[in-house]
């Protein structure tokens, strides 16, 4: 009894003295008064080390908002003003995300551009405050480390990642037409080069950990670890806390340094961008490249440029000047407004508002193994989903299973995944020619040929093997769903999935509901979508649905266009030019002729009039004689494996001559070219709203910019006709009207608002 | 009062400093002299089951484990294998004709010898009519050879098993790499000297960097010990509890190999060299010392260095194992039952040593024991924080009820019934050879330091574990 009792007091013992050397333990805080009245960061103190936690209240990330800001200068204002404290940590305690970036809407709340130059340099101020701390902060990153979060980080003496997939870093101000505005331009060079910055600042890509590592990004990396004693996401952050505290108290003791070593080549470089000469060379090519690239139609890239050289050249001031002013003006361009239009649209629509689906989908079925089938197949397998690909052949199954295996083991090459991952990711992939286990199919896709009788036949041969809950989902691109549906013996089921060519690329799925289809159905297929990683629109049923329905007009005056004499290279020219990413010529090859002359005569003969333009006859022609486009190797270009530049198919001469109609000379400039193909364009995705098969415009947005390529610097048909005025296209359109009649004639949604100029589709 | 002793015994976190754990040792010891009356409430008297045959450990011996480069890197495993066989039937005196099935277990496999116990078999005289076959599962490739016997024996296909397992980490099999391969291939095939100068004319300079044995995970591409290194920080070991332990376990070999209680090792005369006789790898050092060792794997942070990790090691083992009626029929003193065994696998990320965890929950169930009844734990030491991190799964019941379906967990080995001759930490580990280790240090315990039940548990490469009981015999 009395030896238990004594074991019992020294436990106690041993529990109270590590409370009073607090350097001894980590679990134990000095309380601070602040804990309780902050609500997005807190700090404790261990031993010498302060961490500051990092933790917005109700949302999945930590965005650097106006009240974090404030919070955080208060905090570290104390941590400096505190002879207790050393050093110290930065930690969020969200799982996945360090900081995500600036609040967006503290950027869109601004009025002018002075005012978010003033919140740039803000921003500037207190980021070069933890340059300058003579105790050391190191940042300890686990999650998204993005934008104005990697802008902190790296005003940190020491950065040390989590090694995991979430862990990225990376500058995507770009992406939303601005530039990294709280010392970014000027700090990225000098830590990782200015060829390195450049690179992460003109393209916005995320750079996992072990790259950053590499790049001198980051520090040191901690591996994740598996479950403990905790749940692994939640002990990792733990474990990420202690190792930083550890380097914290080893940099403010001296006993490492913040100096990296240079590897060789980092040390060439460096070298070389000492001499002006090179640097001028550095300037010139990256502008040279983006010029080429942007076609002169984005501003962030070049201001990016100029910023970065100001810093370098005039030195840090000038360069903080610099940065922030063009911060500001950025922020208010049409470009920039219209990025970030898109980036809301896209969140919107990553997400399921028709709620949760009764039955999670966990076997999936998909008839057709052809380019789409395939593709579908691999976007659900590598989500983890049992997916069974059923071929009517053995060499189209064949042909679809290496379709999938090569996507698989193109991300083995790119180090995305690792081999044995591939392999027990395909597992997932079961090929086969008979309805074999689609009894317990929760969904199947049908992308047979898009021909209504083979698409009933297959629905009914499907309906009569499927459990009752199946859905069945038609990836179709233009046949109406309602009227596949009309075979089914249980049309609530019924749904279409219009997946985009490449699959694994293209990030839009639009889906389309019928009268019918009832909203389980649909929840279900959106969960789906969102799992394989789709931006997705939900839409009516219709001739063309949404995005072929825009498409088909524009495509109509592209022929129309090509009649008049102008020629594929210049048509691709004037299109890219205008800031779509595919040439329109060039997108018909990659559609393919014969898909585009399906569509053509579907949609002409549902819209009659309005669809008119060039003749079909063209493409009737085309597909006669085999120019199929990319498929088929010849289409309005001649495509050879391994030649980059591609030449003109001279065979189709002939037939343009036979078909050539003459140009109307005051509707032929080259502006009046583009304007014709975009103002089609925009007329019909805004009809789509009035007649309701779109929901809202952002979804219109999304759709034609993800799904169809519309120009993002204008944000969609919607958003731009809120940027530059509905009057000024209803104008437009009526000097074509004037010119060529029915298929220009604004409609009626669309000269409401340019009859009241504060409507507008974004309030 | 000697359970609530024990109770506080057991719930001592072990995290605690060495020094308090050190100054409960003589609690520890007089807690276990009374225990010993204990041993008739064992909640079951013997695991014999109606209607299956008992099968013993009639003797089992070991080559020393040495490591490796040392006196055994001019060998070929074979010759381990032999000699190890060639100790068995000196210590046994077994007629070599009695033996029905010879079975050994082993991992990096020299190819020209890739049924290693048909080749060692032969070279130590048994006869050419006795089959012989090799089985690997990474660290517990030895446990698979005993327990096959153990298959083979209760089906009732044979009476006398020799099992073994073998390993020579001194030489590993370096391959060319795979283009150099296919280009000698195809150089064979080649008929007319045009085929073979135009495949020579193919040659390029990085055909010849060879291919290592993997030392990493297949599937995850991680080694062992940053797996470790991991696994650890997941169940926050730290580096202190780990060079502790890894001390703990040379002291406690270097104490038995002292008092002779190492029995079954055998001599093994090296050709050309002198004859060996004790393992090499037992190196108690300071808890200074070994704290100035770097990290092995997760630079510069990491807790898992060379001083708390096993070794690379050479050796290998053999243990004679018999149906109990003919082993009394031949007029042997069996040294141990073998009962219940159980094997196992999880993840083979983040789980990856922590077989023993899930195995000791499973074999206990199975042969209706409870954690109590053990009188002797032998585990495998991959590692200390390997070690520790079991313990602490072991001892939570967050971890058995989320990732082990259990409502409950089993509860960490009482550390005085542990491992107390050492380990693999000390001993050596030569990947193939230390399951019969294990089992012998189990049987052998027991009949030292009294007490019926053993419990051996191991934790293997791919994420795998296993874990049986070994019963002593009625002496």
């Amino acid at each position: 009894m009395v030896a238990s009792r004594a074991i019992g007091s020294l436990r106690r013992f041993a529990a109270s003295r590590t409370l009073r050397c607090p350097g001894y333990t980590c679990r134990n805080f000095s309380a601070s008064s602040a804990l309780l009245t902050r609500t997005h960061i807190n700090y404790g103190v261990k031993g010498d080390v302060a961490v500051v936690r990092i933790n917005s209240p109700n949302s999945k990330v930590n965005t650097l908002s106006r009240e974090l800001q404030s919070e955080f200068i208060e905090v570290m204002n104390e941590i400096w003003a505190n002879d207790q404290i050393r050093s110290a940590v930065l930690v969020s305690s969200k799982p996945g995300c360090f900081i995500a970036g600036a609040d967006i809407n503290m950027l869109a709340s601004c009025k002018s551009a002075e005012e978010v130059t003033q919140l740039s340099q803000e921003g500037q101020r207190m980021f070069e405050k933890l340059e300058k701390s003579t105790k050391p902060i190191v940042a300890a990153i686990s999650g998204s480390c993005l934008g104005g979060g990697l802008e902190l980080a790296i005003s940190c003496q020491y950065r040390i990642a989590t090694k995991d997939r979430k862990t990225v870093l990376g500058t995507p101000e770009v992406l939303l037409g601005i530039l990294p505005g709280a010392g970014g331009t000027q700090r990225l060079p000098k830590m990782v080069g200015v060829p390195a910055a450049f690179d992460m600042m003109l393209t916005g890509r995320n750079i996992r950990a072990d790259r950053a590592k590499k790049m001198g990004l980051v520090d040191q990396l901690v591996e994740p670890l598996g479950p403990g004693l905790k749940p692994s996401e939640e002990r990792t952050i733990e474990y990420l806390e202690e190792v930083a505290v550890t380097f914290a108290k080893e940099l403010s003791d001296k006993k490492i340094s913040v100096k990296r070593d240079k590897g060789l080549v980092e040390k060439l470089t460096s070298y070389a961008m000492s001499i002006p000469f090179v640097r001028q060379q550095i300037y010139k090519k990256v502008e040279e490249k983006v010029q080429k690239q942007t076609k002169g139609l984005y501003p962030a890239p070049l201001k990016i440029i100029d910023a970065v050289k100001t810093g370098i050249e005039q030195g840090n001031d000038a360069g903080y000047v610099s940065e922030s002013q063009k911060f500001g003006e950025l922020a208010m361009t049409k470009e920039s407004k219209a990025l970030m239009g898109l980036y809301h649209g896209q969140v919107l629509c990553k997400k399921n508002k028709f709620g949760t689906p009764q039955k999670d989908v966990k076997h999936l079925a998909i008839l057709g193994a052809g380019l789409m089938g395939a593709g579908i197949a691999q976007v659900s397998v590598d989500k983890g989903i049992k997916t069974i690909l059923k071929d009517a052949t053995l060499a189209g199954l064949d042909r679809g299973q290496q379709q999938v295996f090569k996507g698989l083991n193109d991300k083995v090459k790119k180090k995305a995944l690792t081999s044995f991952e591939r392999d027990s990711i395909f597992s997932n992939l079961t090929g086969q020619l008979d309805y074999q286990g689609f009894e317990k199919a929760d969904m199947v896709i049908e992308a047979v040929f898009e021909d209504l009788n083979l698409k009933h036949r297959v629905l009914k041969e499907v309906e009569a093997v499927v459990p009752d809950h199946c859905v069945f989902a038609s990836n179709t691109s233009a046949l109406p769903i309602s009227q596949i549906a009309s075979v089914s013996k249980r049309p609530e089921k019924v749904i279409g999935m219009h997946y985009f060519s490449p699959v694994d690329k293209m990030q839009l799925l639009e889906i389309i509901t019928t009268e019918k289809t009832s909203k389980d159905t649909t929840a279900s297929v959106v969960a789906v979508g969102l799992k394989q990683g789709k931006v997705i629109i939900v839409v009516k049923d219709g001739p063309g649905f949404y995005t072929t329905r825009c498409l088909a007009p524009m495509m109509s005056e592209v022929l129309r266009i090509l009649q008049e004499g102008v020629d594929p290279k210049k048509l691709d020219s004037l299109t890219t030019s205008f800031g779509f990413p595919v040439g329109a010529a060039t997108l018909v090859d990659e559609v393919g002729v014969d898909v585009a002359k399906h569509v053509a005569e579907d949609l002409g003969k549902a819209f009659g009039e309005r669809f008119e333009g060039g003749s079909v006859e063209l493409l009737k022609q085309m597909v006669s004689r085999g120019f199929l486009g990319r498929k088929s190797g010849k289409g309005f270009y001649i495509y050879q494996e391994g030649v980059k530049n591609k030449s003109l198919n001279s065979d189709l001469d002939g037939i343009l001559a036979s078909l050539k109609v003459p140009p109307k000379s005051d509707v032929c400039s080259d502006e009046d070219l583009q304007y014709r193909l975009v103002t089609r364009f925009v007329n019909e995705a805004i009809m789509c709203l009035q007649e309701g098969i779109l929901a809202t415009p952002a979804e219109g947005d999304i759709g034609a910019v993800f799904g169809l390529g519309f120009p993002p610097c204008l944000g969609g048909p919607f958003r731009y006709v809120d940027l530059y005025g509905a009057q000024k296209i209803v104008d437009r359109l009526r000097k074509y009207e004037a010119a060529y009649g029915k298929p220009f004639t604004p409609c009626q949604l669309l000269i409401d608002h340019a009859n009241s100029p504060n409507k507008k589709f974004y309030q | 009062m000697t359970s609530i002793l024990t109770y506080t015994l057991k719930n001592l976190p072990s995290t605690s400093k060495w020094a308090l754990r050190f100054s409960l040792r003589p609690l520890s010891c007089s807690s276990q002299l009374r225990a010993t009356p204990a041993a008739q409430t064992k909640s079951k008297k013997t695991l014999a089951k109606p209607n299956i045959r008992n099968i013993v450990v009639v003797e089992g011996v070991r080559i020393p484990f040495l490591q490796s480069g040392t006196s055994y890197k001019e060998l070929m495993p074979h010759d381990l294998a032999r000699a190890a066989l060639l100790g068995l039937l000196h210590r046994t005196s077994v007629p070599k004709d009695v033996v029905d099935y010879i079975i050994f277990g082993t991992v990096i496999q020299e190819v020209k010898t890739s049924n290693v116990a048909r080749e060692a078999a032969l070279g130590a005289g048994f006869s050419d009519k006795t089959p012989a076959h090799t089985v690997t599962m990474a660290c517990i490739s030895a446990n698979q050879a005993m327990t096959t016997g153990v298959g083979l024996i209760a089906s009732g296909q044979c009476d006398v098993v020799v099992a073994g397992g073998v390993e020579l980490m001194s030489d590993v099999p370096i391959r060319h790499s795979r283009k150099m391969r296919k280009m000698l291939l195809d150089l064979n095939k080649a008929k007319t000297l045009g085929q073979r100068l135009s495949l020579i004319s193919k040659f390029r300079l990085n055909f010849l960097s060879p291919e290592l044995p993997a030392v990493a995970e297949f599937s995850t591409s991680e080694t062992m010990g940053h797996s470790a290194d991991r696994l650890a920080a997941a169940f926050a070991v730290s580096r202190l509890d780990q060079d502790e332990y890894a001390l703990r376990s040379h002291s406690l070999a270097k104490k038995a190999q002292d008092e002779g209680l190492l029995s079954d090792v055998v001599p093994f005369k090296v050709p050309g060299k002198d004859t060996v006789t004790k393992d090499n790898g037992i190196r108690p050092s300071s808890l200074e010392q070994m704290a100035k060792l770097k990290p092995a794997f997760i630079k510069p942070y990491g807790t898992v260095t060379a001083a708390n990790s096993s070794f690379l090691t050479d050796g290998a083992s053999a243990m004679l194992i018999m149906a109990e009626e003919k082993a009394l029929a031949m007029g042997y003193k069996p040294k141990a039952y073998l009962r219940d065994f159980v094997y196992v696998s999880q993840d083979p990320k983040d789980q990856l040593l922590l077989g023993p965890t899930y195995a000791t929950p499973k074999v206990l169930e199975r042969a209706g024991l409870t954690m109590t009844d053990i009188d002797a734990f032998e585990f495998h030491e991959a590692f200390s924080g390997q070690i520790l991190a079991n313990f602490k799964a072991m001892d939570s019941d967050w971890f058995a009820q989320n990732y082990m379906g259990r409502k409950t967990k089993v509860g960490s080995p009482p550390l005085e019934k542990f491992n107390n001759w050492g380990g693999s930490l000390s001993l050596g580990h030569p990947f193939g050879a230390t399951g019969c280790r294990l089992v012998m240090a189990a049987a052998n315990r027991l009949r030292k330091e009294g007490g019926q039940y053993g419990l051996v548990a191991a934790c293997a490469a791919g994420g795998q574990g296993h874990a049986m009981i070994v019963e002593a015999y009625p002496k």
